[in-house]
This record gives structure tokens, sequence and C-alpha cells, in this order.
């Protein structure tokens, strides 16, 4: 075991990956040479592994998506860099239209393994376009995978299994996670199933349900309300689409008092889908209405007014002990 | 017009060119029949291009390179491999289409055991398909060279930009080929774009780039048989203008006399691309009227015996609806 934080754990991921498969490649925007990637997601494998394998692209996402689609087809995993979240949105349509969409209209003749890495999320001043949380715009893409670690575990684990499917996955990285959190992590090889959901605690009172800072606050609010007899449940989504239906079923029923947290704006946000799954299989398990705690409908995160847009340790802490007081 | 001698192709080739060129006008014109008895849901046509695919086609290695073709290239796709009655089996919706397996509509030619890649609707996404295809030749020391195809009408998306921004930084092997048949639907050239021709798009990306004469055989030929030698030596990128014509509407669903004039459409029907070819092969002694006629026969039996076996072929089963959906 060895200490690294989130972003590190990433790193170490892509080192053992294009180490095990040289077929592997990695490009975006600034992803190549010394720099590594505006956050140094890709630090030293372009010296590791030559700048045929490890290059900047021009600054096009849907050049970037297109360019990894193509190379999917000749049967390389590559991962394809967004350097944020909100610039994957040029890149859509060779998402959806293609990658999404290749294995199924082909019948699996062709396919199209690739991995989107892009880091999302607020709480780092980035004012509209550097803080968003774009992971419902490709949620109810069959054929398509999207995965979040909100560990530095998963944050290895998940992207080893990433690399390695023949899915295309669309891997969202919280940015505010990358050097704030820390863990010792195995050093031996392991991956993480792209389709899992995780219990991180077990409870009997309420059940929260998050990914990103909301689990952290999450997890604080529940070690917090320990001292008041709230037993808490908390369960990482981790598999933002498809859900990990069972893990979140049964999660639901165990305590029957759920609240779902994300720091995405409330309207057609995954954790919607998890309230429709809840509703349509486990209503009569339920001793609460589903509770969801989500961003306000604004159109962006405010640069002066980032605090009052996300999502506080405080109001995740109050909501959980008002759903446990129902 | 250059002589087709001048290709420097022999006898053989050019006669099998023939036979290709006529396949594809007889089996669009079957599809076009069998549209109109309601058999086929839709047919997206080739008519006025098969000359220049098929000589875009024969500068290629079909059986090592790798191509992205887009909805008219039906005779290209032919003469990459495919056959007669597996793109009878596409329009139809059958199991075996090669190209879908009678999941997405008519005309998206593939083929995954010609190496030809699958094609979406959303025009012009294959052009960046085609650098990622190109890059892994570089990356696996492979020698394959691969052709990407689009109307013009696609030239104004963003990724015909960016593909051609990337393949020129990285010097791919990869050709980039344009029809344009004067309209996108119904939008003339003048409403798509300002420049006179697309090729001189090639310069702001430093990239060799020509517009030729679809009807014209041997020089659509030989542009295309130079920008697979530059591929092939690691010279990079060409970008190809082939103007060729559209003898009918855009697709079945669309009527191009509401937009395009009676004597516009007279002179289109006096520059038809198949009897010109037909023309050249009797004038050059290659073949005589009665030999080009009794192919003509030939090839019209060909296509009632691929239309009658792909009608007997099964449709897919109910109980696929979900398969490969993920890995």
């Amino acid at each position: 075991m060895t200490e690294h934080t989130y972003l590190e754990a990433l790193n170490l991921a892509m080192h053992e990956e294009f180490a095990r498969d040289p077929g592997v490649v990695v490009f975006g925007e600034d992803v190549g040479g010394d720099k590594g990637g505006v956050f140094g997601a890709t630090k030293g494998l372009a010296a590791a592994f030559g700048d045929q394998r490890v290059f900047n692209s021009p600054l096009g996402e849907s050049g970037i998506a297109g360019l990894a689609i193509g190379l999917g087809l000749m049967g390389h995993h590559a991962i394809a860099e967004f350097q944020f979240a909100d610039y994957i949105l040029p890149a859509v349509n060779q998402i959806m239209s293609e990658a999404a969409r290749m294995r199924y209209r082909t019948a699996g003749d062709w396919t199209a393994p690739i991995v989107f890495r892009t880091p999302y999320g607020g709480g780092v001043h980035g004012g509209f376009y550097h803080s968003q949380t774009t992971d419902k715009v490709f949620a109810g893409q069959p054929g398509l995978r999207i995965v979040t670690p909100s560990t530095v575990y998963d944050a290895k684990g998940l992207l080893k299994a990433a690399i390695r499917s023949e899915d295309p996955v669309l891997f969202y990285e919280h940015k505010r996670l990358y050097r704030s959190l820390k863990a010792d992590i195995p050093d031996e090889d392991y991956v993480v199933p792209l389709d899992k959901a995780q219990v991180l605690q077990q409870g009997d009172d309420i059940t929260v349900m998050a990914y990103g800072t909301m689990l952290q606050h999450a997890l604080n609010a529940a070690k917090a309300l320990q001292a008041e007899d709230i037993s808490t449940e908390v369960v990482d989504l981790r598999t933002l689409y498809p859900l990990d239906q069972e893990t979140i079923l049964a999660a639901a029923k165990k305590t029957g008092k759920v609240l779902l947290i994300s720091e995405d704006t409330k309207e057609a946000s995954i954790i919607n889908n998890v309230a429709a799954i809840i509703a349509e299989q486990a209503l009569f398990d339920l001793d609460a209405p589903v509770q969801q705690l989500a961003g306000p409908l604004a159109p962006g995160m405010s640069y002066a007014l980032e605090d009052e847009f996300l999502v506080s340790a405080e109001q995740v802490q109050a909501a959980m002990r008002e759903l446990a007081q129902f | 017009m250059k002589t087709l001698a001048a290709s420097k192709l022999g006898k053989d080739d050019l006669i099998a060119t023939y036979r290709l060129i006529k396949l594809g006008r007889r089996l669009d014109e079957r599809l076009w029949q069998l549209n109109r008895i309601g058999k086929v849901a839709f047919h997206i046509s080739g008519q006025g291009s098969e000359v220049a695919q098929a000589a875009m086609i024969k500068a290629f290695n079909t059986k090592r390179d790798y191509f992205l073709p887009y909805y008219r290239d039906m005779t290209a796709a032919m003469g990459w491999g495919v056959t007669a009655e597996q793109i009878m089996a596409g329009s139809l919706g059958k199991a075996a289409d090669p190209s879908s397996h009678g999941r997405q509509m008519p005309n998206h030619y593939g083929s995954v055991a010609h190496r030809i890649v699958s094609f979406g609707s959303t025009v012009t996404t294959q052009y960046l398909l085609a650098t990622g295809v190109a890059y892994a030749a570089l990356l696996d020391h492979k020698d394959y060279v691969t052709l990407v195809t689009t109307g013009e009408g696609s030239t104004a998306q963003g990724d015909f930009h960016e593909a051609l921004n990337i393949a020129s930084i990285k010097k791919l092997p990869v050709v980039f080929a344009i029809e344009n048949n004067g309209y996108a639907i119904s939008t003339p050239n003048r409403e798509e774009f300002a420049v006179k021709q697309l090729a001189e798009r090639g310069k702001a990306y430093n990239m060799p780039a020509e517009a030729v004469d679809g009807h014209d055989f041997t020089a659509t030929y030989q542009a295309f048989a130079k920008a697979v030698s530059r591929a092939e030596k690691g010279k990079g990128p060409t970008l190809i203008e082939v103007m060729v014509d559209r003898l009918t509407g855009h697709s079945s669903d669309d009527n191009q006399n509401v937009y395009r004039s009676k004597e516009e459409m007279a002179a289109l029907k006096e520059n038809d691309n198949v009897p010109l070819f037909e023309k050249q092969l009797s004038e050059e002694k290659i073949l005589t009227p009665a030999e080009i006629a009794n192919i003509d026969a030939e090839i019209k039996e060909m296509v009632n015996q691929a239309t009658q076996a792909a009608e007997k072929l099964p449709a897919p089963a109910a109980e696929t609806l979900l398969d490969h959906v993920y890995a």
C-alpha cells in the first residue's frame, strides 16, 4: 500500500495500462510533452511512452472524439481527454452518433472501445464553463457507459477497467478531488467493475446516495450524525449509466428513507433517474418520500456566488437529519 | 476528356470497370423500382457518379486499404468487394446485410470483411473517423491507405475542417474525397459555399488538393492514384473534389423537378456519365456496341438474380433487438 492522491492514482492507472497494452494511446489538449495536461493527469506519459502514443491534439473536441473512435475501430484503446467536462459539448455528435451506436448499428461487426476522460464539477471558482457536471447529457444513451470515481482506490481501478473495456466509457473525474483526496491504495494490479455502485458505509436509519464532492459531504455528515444516534447507509453511485439498480434498490429498501444528492442542477439529472428506479420498484418499502438535494435551476455556476450555488456540507447534514426524523 | 488508354490500365481492367459502372446503374434503377412498389422503404441514388466512383476505387488496393464511404457510394462499395446481393440485402433490411444486419436504413454501406467502415447519417463524422483509422496505420506500422468520401454539402460541417487539420498536422496516409454533385438536397453550390471550387480549401491546411471532372475516368483515376502514392510514401493526405452529377432527386422522398429547371435536367441527361463512358469504350475499340449490349444483358440478369436471392433471405429475428448494446 502506498499513499496517493486521486490525481496520482489516475496517472498511475494510465502508466500501468500503457505498459500492459502497447495499443493504448492518450491525447487531448495539452496532454502531451512535459506539461501532461492542465491538471497534470498525463504527466510523465510522453517521456515514458513516446509522443506517438501520447500527444497534444489541436483545440477541437469533435476532432478529439472522432480520432479516438477511428482508433477504436482499428482495435486501439484510445484515451481521449477533454480538458473540462464543459468542453465536451462540441464532441456530443461524435460520442452519441458514432461511439455509442457503432457496436449496435453493425450488430457487433465494428466496435469503438474508448475512454473519454474529463474533469467535472465545481468548487474551484471555475465560473460557468469550468464547473459543470455534463454527465447527464449522455445518460440514457444505451451503448455508452458513464462512470466516476469518488475514492482514490476507484480512481485507479475504475480507470484501468475503463481502458480495458470494449465499450465506450465516459470517465468523469471530479477536479476538486484531484488533490484534496488522499488514501493508501494497493500497489498491485486491480480493477473496479464498470457496472456496480458501492456501499461505502452500512447503516439502518437513512440511505444517502451521491458521487463526487457530494459524497464526501455525505460521509462527513454520516460520521457527525452518529453522535445523534442516526445510522446512515452511504452509497457511492459510481456507475452513473447504466445505473446499478440492484445495489440502489437494496440500499433504498434497507432503510426506507432515501436522500439523493447531486451538485448538478436538479432537473433531468442523474439522481432523477435513481429516484425513478426507486419510485417504480421500491415504493412500498419506503417510509418517506425520496428526497433530492441538488443545485439550483440556474444556467451556470456564478463565479462570485459559487458557495451559494453549491450544495454545502451543512445543507447535506441538515437534510439527512430531517429525513431521519421524518 | 482524356482517353481511357491514357489511364494505362489494361483492356481487362477497363472492361471490369465498365461492368462495375453498369452494375451500379442497373442496381440503382432496380432499387428505385423496389421503392416505388413498396418493397424498399427508401433509396438514395448514386446515378451520375458511377464513373467517378469506379475511377476513384481503381486507384486503391481494395484488398489492403480501408474505405469510409457515404450514402451515394454504392458503385464504389461494390468495387471494394461488396456484392449486389449484399447491397440488396441491406435495402431489404435482411439479417445478412453486411453494413448493419438490417439495423440501419438503406445506403449506409459498410462491411467489416471488406474493411469498409460503418457509416452513420449525421454527415461528415466519417471524415474524423478516417483520421483515427489512418493514425492506426502509423501506430501499427501498417501500409494501408484510408479513403473517405462525402458529398459537397457536408463540407460545411466543422468535422470537415477538424479532420483536414488533424490529418495534415499528423501527415496521415488518408485520401479525402468530395463528390460534388451540385446540390445538398435542394440547396445549390452557390448557397453552400463561397469558394469557386472546394479543392481550394486544401491550401488552408497545406494539403495538396485538386478538382477533377468525374465524367473523365482517366483524369479521376490519375488524381486518386497520385494521392494514394503520396500516402504510401508517407507524404500525407490529399483532398480531391470530384465533379459529378445527380441525375435523380436527393432520395426516393425528393422530387428535384421542384427546384431544378427543365433545361438543367435535359443538360444533365445529355451529360450522363454512363453513356459517355460507353462511347469512349467503343471509340477506343475496347468494346464493340454489340459487346456492350451483351454485358448490359448479363448485368440485368445479375441484378435479377441478386434481387431474387436477397428477397429470400431472412429478416433479423425479433429476439435480436437487444443484442450488441454492450460488449
